[in-house]
């Protein structure tokens, strides 16, 4: 596909995300709801897919959401900060939090790190629970408000949810967050960043042989990651108005996992694919009431046998065609 | 005579009991080819990592350029101009032969990580300059005709020479080779030994580990070599064909049992 026409087809996608379908749903909540969510689980799961961009399979995203989650709800209600400066906040806890944990917890390989970060979302949801005098223990933050309007010198940039149609407000928010999010990962895959991380994912040793600094560049992906999960988890806590230490569980890590294997890891676009795709039919899947689960998983099972490289890997008719570039004169080897 | 460019002194490192490099000393001299060679076992590629940092070792220093980096983590080491390069099978396999050498030239890097994420000019001219490096890297390794084939489609033979390019992109003051030579039939050696060697003339210390005695003996300055953990003879090749333990510790005394 020439690079002509994939920015016309991100023109197309990105016309009928940020225009026709708010639109089209303005009436519906419920449907303008479950895209917003899949917008936020999509950068989630971003920086989850960032972390198998370094060669690590992260199962502890659901950790960094409860934990930008708790630290904007507390921002916001013990501190009275205002939900905008929550978010960042949020986004800077969580960085801190993964470049303490990453520095030792990186160090690991393979399953080791798997089964390590697959206790974090355990721990963290424990921790929101043991210390009621910050967290307020297992009742959570309630009664979180609105996001407020943001004013730049008389002029309203971003308007107060509660004056505006707020399902409409969260669905342009997530929006951007998601644009956000995938132009910031975009970025750093066709950067030299990108190819510095592909190297990691192939072979540390070799390169740290040349000089790379591998242990600061994983805490650097880790840090994205969390940024990532941080944000997003503070901004679900903000749609739903208060936070438990269930909001965020195993099975949400675990779900941020299936959505970028089963979205596809080759590319930037997998984890939307994955989440969009996984997370509407779930709820697409709700009038089969208890076969919800076992229908789901079916697609689950048959999305792995059929397109083990993901939903990605569809052969569209527009899909360019596979460049192996082999040589003229090519040896038997 | 030329300068010393990096001492080893009495440099051991034990696993558990076992002493696998043991008070081994020996001084690498600027633009030489230094080869290590020993029997099966005999700790050359321990040695190889410790004075690459990719292991501490338990005692004893190495000293390059008058700064000891005995303990320095790996990147450091390799800052400073020390690069090792990896048998064939350690190469990105899921990038092309190009690419490889153009990652590989992380050192040479003006613009910062940020730099390269909002590509700066900097961050553009280093792309640029690096991709042009890499190409005549590749083009003066015999790899030319195939830099945008991916690697692990690459014919056998071509695999180490592009390690060897990996290493060169890091701009090495002292290349260290894990055994350039092994599985090569003669002609492939012939032309390997001319590599390295123009390798030397770029202003390159070489100092290699290998088994093949030829070759060794054909290309090296001076050998070093090694037996069970020891230092056991040091010279030109003229020296160690005609020293007497090195001879025993290959073939084995003759009054010994030996079960060959």
């Amino acid at each position: 596909m020439s690079k002509s026409k994939k920015l016309a087809l991100l023109a197309v996608l990105l016309f009928v995300y940020l225009v026709v379908l708010p639109l089209g749903l303005r009436d519906k909540p419920y449907f303008l709801g479950v895209i917003t969510t899949a917008s936020v689980l999509s950068v989630i799961s971003a920086g989850v897919w960032l972390i198998f961009y370094i060669g690590r399979i992260n199962m502890g995203q659901g950790a960094f959401a409860l934990v930008g989650g708790y630290t904007a709800a507390i921002l916001i209600s013990k501190c009275g900060w205002p939900f905008w400066f929550a978010l960042i906040g949020a986004g800077v806890a969580t960085v801190v939090l993964s470049i303490l944990i990453g520095l030792p917890l990186l160090r690991l390989k393979g399953v080791y790190f798997s089964m390590i970060t697959l206790s974090l979302t355990e721990t963290a949801r424990l921790a929101a629970q043991s210390f009621p005098s910050i967290t307020n223990g297992a009742k959570g933050v309630l009664n979180l408000p609105l996001p407020g309007a943001i004013k730049i010198g008389g002029f309203t940039l971003v308007p107060d949810f509660a004056t505006v149609d707020k399902h409409l407000a969260f669905y342009y928010l997530g929006a951007v967050m998601l644009i956000v999010g995938f132009a910031v990962l975009y970025r750093i895959v066709n950067s030299r960043l990108g190819w510095l991380f592909r190297s990691l994912q192939q072979n540390e040793d070799l390169a740290s042989s040349f000089g790379v600094n591998v242990p600061r560049l994983r805490v650097i992906a880790f840090a994205i990651c969390a940024a990532f999960a941080g944000i997003g988890g503070a901004f679900f806590i903000a749609t739903q108005q208060c936070v438990y230490p269930a909001t965020f569980t195993v099975q949400d890590s675990t779900n941020y996992l299936l959505y970028c294997f089963l979205g596809g890891l080759g590319s930037v676009w997998g984890a939307i694919a994955g989440s969009f795709v996984l997370f509407i039919s779930f709820e697409m899947l709700q009038g089969l009431r208890e076969y919800q689960p076992l229908i789901y998983s079916l697609i689950m099972i048959g999305v792995m046998l059929w397109l083990p490289n993901g939903l990605l890997s569809l052969k569209m008719p527009w899909s360019r065609k596979e460049n192996t570039s082999l040589p003229a004169e090519e040896e038997d080897a | 005579m030329s300068s010393t460019l990096m001492q080893i002194q009495n440099l051991t490192k034990r696993f558990g009991g076992l002493a696998a490099v043991n008070d081994v000393s020996f001084d690498v001299n600027d633009g030489e080819i230094l080869s290590i060679i020993g029997p099966n076992g005999a700790g050359k590629s321990t040695l190889f990592k410790l004075i690459s940092s990719f292991l501490h070792a338990s005692s004893g220093k190495v000293i390059y350029l008058g700064e000891e980096i005995t303990s320095m983590s790996p990147h450091k080491v390799a800052r400073l101009g020390v690069i090792r390069t990896f048998q064939e099978t350690t190469i990105f396999r899921e990038m092309t032969a190009l690419e490889n050498v153009v990652v590989a030239h992380h050192l040479q890097s003006t613009a910062t990580l940020t730099g390269f994420f909002f590509g700066t000019p900097a961050a553009r001219g280093d792309e640029a300059r690096f991709r042009e490096s890499a190409a005549e890297i590749l083009d003066y390794l015999g790899l030319g005709g195939v830099k945008d084939m991916k690697a692990s489609n690459l014919p056998h033979g071509y695999l180490r020479a592009l390690g060897i390019a990996i290493g060169m992109a890091a701009r090495p003051r002292l290349l260290l080779l894990d055994e350039p030579f092994a599985g090569m039939n003669s002609d492939e050696t012939r032309h390997a030994i001319e590599m390295v060697r123009g390798i030397r003339e770029r202003g390159v210390t070489v100092l290699l580990v290998e088994h093949d005695m030829p070759a060794v003996m054909n290309i090296s300055d001076r050998i070093v070599v090694l037996n069970f953990g020891k230092k056991i003879a040091e010279g030109t090749p003229a020296e160690i064909q005609s020293n007497e333990a090195v001879i025993e510790a290959y073939l084995g005394r003759e009054d010994e049992e030996v079960g060959i």
